[in-house]
């Protein structure tokens, strides 16, 4: 199986780090992975965005034109990216940023007030780790336990409280994707 | 060893340090960057030598020094910067020392921006310096091919002492995906590799019988001295060819009706198409030119099976490769082209639509 | 007996190519009497640039680079990096230092290299033919200034050991001229000295060498060392400008 992902939003906003740990999850279960970010003066404060493939055979393209996943931190990312959905693919996005979400009815659509969320978790920071949550409720892509494992590995010693935190946004996160 | 996730920029660096790279220098440019950061991170930690130069001429010129002391030393940039150095590289095919130089290429020409492309074909595989030379050109396909390349590269270098580019792009250079490294080259390893040049190159020297003048140069003011120069480095060019030849043939069967031609990132492209087009059951394939100098010609006369009615060819530029890909065809059938420029990458979706319309 | 001139070990035996009267084969010998007399000779190696020395890899008895225009102070910092056990210099002329190499010299010079550069300044380009250089003086007549060098559209001449004695990482610069006898006696106690400081890992050293061109100027080597005090010197004036050794900052 294929998945293919694109995470987009402002800047700074980690769309960057929700493809990067997925690729790096998949990885570690021993999947094909890509990960290939837009670069250049976007980045700084623009439109960012990355596409992610998780497969069990060789990635031919990293080029992700029809997502499978749509991750939408603003509405412009919505607006850019919505419509090339596969039929039957996912959109989550953050209804905090996304004031007229999106009228496809073929796809599933998650909608989340995800900054809301992730700063009564306690950090805005951890909105990214509730993306990737949410991404492993609805789906099986990556497991839970991995990305516990991987965040652990480095963030245990370092900044613990940071870490308790991070895996209560992705708990979270499982419970919004399994409704 | 386990895989690590990494950018290609990034694994081709920490690859050449650990085939026994220990002198880098270079000039800042995008998409290039990380390479040098990395670089500048990594090279003390093995007592190695980072320099960022103040030019890009003066990188390739550093590299020329270094060369001629007979140490592994690495130079990296993206197409404007390598334009600058070129003289440099014909120096060094000239004076035939061994040298890696990385392009990650980007749109041009002139400043261009700094999207994916592949415009520095000629540049690379038909001179881009003046004179008589040749480069041996790598061409990966994805961030563990770059990372491979960049040990197969110095060890190229060293055999035919002549410098070898591997033409990456900003995809391949930006993207992430897990790498495997070779276990790092050992101080002794090192010490030895360094050791095999010392009959040529620029090492301390000592009295009586082995005394030695060696000269690392290019010049020969004499036409006849300089014509047999050249007829030696041609020699060399003529092994070249006849060793180094590295492509991959993807999914090629007597079924196929089309044959791709493409490399690098392009490659990866056409393979996403030709994949969506074997479930339709229409037959596709594909040769890839892994190194494209020396450039496998007879690999893809070869390869035209019997029901192929056209050759296709696809690249992020104008059609630069497509004057080989006409060479090796020797007009048997029709070779089409199609491209994209600007630093804009095509997507499968639009490969497989050329490619239907052709059944 | 005791022999009181002889050929420097540091010199191969190819005999010069200059043309008569050219003063590049005594600042050659001055450079290789010095290595030789600092036990340096086989831990040397030099850069040859383009221009009349572009031979110079020749003449040198050890092992040499030749360099691309005006590159010989970035291959000199690639070959001290790769090598730091052995002694680098290179030695230019104005055109390759001055004009096409400009970068080079500044950043090798801004980084304090470990080199020795030896700058060969007589005011004119001499392989191509007698073309202006950068150092080429106001109103001098050259092939490519044939009504005289004018400031209003071409600027002065570059004055290189000042130029590089605002950088702050200089060990050692200092510009001495050949024209005479006691310059010549002058000149080999300051290359000896870019030698002892180069030999000692002190820091970047640069000595500037006034010289002449009589094939290009038209003129005898008599007269052209005459033409070279009375315009040359007044201009690039000899001194030193920069020895940490000695506390001139």
């Amino acid at each position: 199986m294929t998945t293919e992902l694109i995470c987009a939003g402002f800047g700074g906003q980690g769309v960057l780090t929700i493809g990067k740990f997925l690729a790096k999850a998949g990885m570690k279960e021993g999947k094909n992975v890509s990960w290939l970010p837009s670069y250049g003066p976007e980045m700084r404060g623009g439109t960012a965005n990355v596409s992610t493939v998780v497969s069990d055979e060789a990635i031919a393209s990293p080029i992700v034109s029809f997502p499978d996943i749509l991750v939408a931190l603003n509405q412009p990312s919505i607006d850019k990216f919505a419509a090339s959905i596969r039929a039957g693919g996912i959109l989550i996005y953050n209804s905090d940023m996304c004031p007229h979400g999106c009228k496809r009815e073929d796809i599933s659509i998650i909608k989340a007030p995800m900054v809301e969320i992730a700063k009564e978790i306690g950090n805005q920071m951890v909105l990214n780790m509730l993306a990737i949550g949410i991404i492993i409720g609805k789906t099986d892509i990556i497991r839970y336990e991995t990305m516990e494992d991987d965040l652990t590995s480095f963030m245990k010693s370092k900044n613990p409280e940071l870490l308790e935190l991070n895996l209560k946004a992705i708990k979270r996160g499982i419970e919004i994707g399994k409704q | 060893m386990a895989k690590i996730l990494m950018k290609g920029n990034e694994a081709v660096a920490e690859a050449a340090i650990r085939s026994g790279c220990r002198l880098y220098f270079a000039y800042p440019i995008t998409p290039q960057s990380e390479l040098i950061e990395y670089m500048a991170r990594m090279m003390p930690k093995v007592n190695g030598t980072f320099l960022q130069a103040e030019s890009e001429v003066s990188a390739i010129n550093m590299v020329y020094g270094a060369a001629g002391c007979g140490k592994r030393v690495m130079t990296s940039s993206s197409s404007p910067g390598i334009s600058l150095k070129m003289e440099g590289i014909s120096y060094i095919a000239g004076a035939q020392l061994p040298a890696v130089i990385v392009n990650v290429q980007r749109g041009g020409p002139g400043l261009g921006d700094i999207q994916p492309a592949q415009g520095d074909y000629f540049q690379a595989t038909k001179g881009g310096g003046h004179g008589d030379y040749r480069l041996i050109v790598m061409a990966p396909a994805s961030v563990q091919e770059f990372a491979d390349m960049a040990s197969e590269a110095f060890d190229l270098a060293d055999k035919y002492r002549n410098p070898v580019m591997i033409l990456a792009d900003g995809m391949l250079g930006q993207m992430m995906e897990p790498v495997e490294f070779k276990p790092a080259k050992t101080d002794e390893e090192i010490a030895d590799m360094w050791r095999q040049h010392d009959s040529w190159c620029i090492c301390p020297n000592e009295d009586g019988d082995k005394k030695h003048h060696h000269e690392i140069n290019s010049l020969e003011i004499d036409p006849q001295v300089l014509e047999k120069h050249v007829n030696n480095i041609y020699k060399k060019y003529a092994e070249i060819e006849k060793n180094e030849l590295h492509f991959e043939e993807y999914n090629l069967s007597d079924d196929n009706e089309i044959l791709c031609v493409a490399w690098g990132t392009a490659s990866r492209v056409v393979k996403s198409a030709i994949n969506e087009l074997t479930k339709t059951g229409k037959s596709v394939g594909l040769i890839r030119p892994i190194n494209v100098w020396p450039y496998p010609y007879e690999a893809i006369a070869k390869a035209i099976g019997p029901k192929v009615k056209k050759v296709y060819v696809f690249e992020l530029n104008t059609g630069q490769m497509l004057d080989d890909v006409k060479i090796a065809v020797k007009g048997k059938v029709p070779v089409d082209f199609w491209g994209k420029v600007g630093g804009i990458v095509f997507t499968p979706a639009e490969i497989k639509e050329k490619l239907e319309a052709c059944f | 007996m005791e022999k009181i001139a002889y050929r420097p070990e540091s010199l191969t035996k190819t005999p010069f190519t200059y043309c008569p009267g050219c003063l590049h084969g005594i600042a050659h010998r001055l450079i290789a009497e010095a290595i030789e007399e600092q036990g340096l000779t086989n831990k040397m190696t030099g850069v040859a640039p383009v221009g009349c020395s572009v031979f110079a890899y020749k003449f040198f008895n050890f092992d040499m680079a030749q360099a691309a225009h005006g590159r010989a102070p970035a291959v000199a910092t690639g070959m001290k990096r790769s090598r730091p056990d052995m002694h680098v210099f290179t030695y230019q002329g104005d055109g390759d230092l001055a004009a096409i190499g400009t970068a080079e010299i500044v950043h090798a010079a801004n980084r304090g290299e470990r080199i020795s550069v030896f700058f060969v300044n007589n005011a004119i380009y001499g392989m191509t033919g007698g073309q202006m250089a950068p150092t080429t003086l106001p109103e001098m007549k050259t092939t490519t200034s044939p009504y005289g060098r004018k400031t209003d559209d071409i600027g002065f001449p570059i004055r290189v050991s000042e130029l590089l004695a605002t950088l702050v990482a200089p060990y050692y610069i200092e510009r001495v001229s050949l024209l005479s006898p006691t310059d010549i006696i002058k000149a080999k106690k300051v290359v000896s000295k870019a030698i002892q400081y180069n030999k000692e890992g002190r820091g970047f050293t640069f000595v500037e060498l006034i010289s002449t061109c009589p094939t290009n100027w038209g003129l005898d080597p008599i007269k052209s060392r005459d033409w070279a005090k009375d315009n040359m010197l007044p201009f690039f004036k000899p001194g030193c400008f920069r020895d940490k050794g000695e506390g001139v900052e």
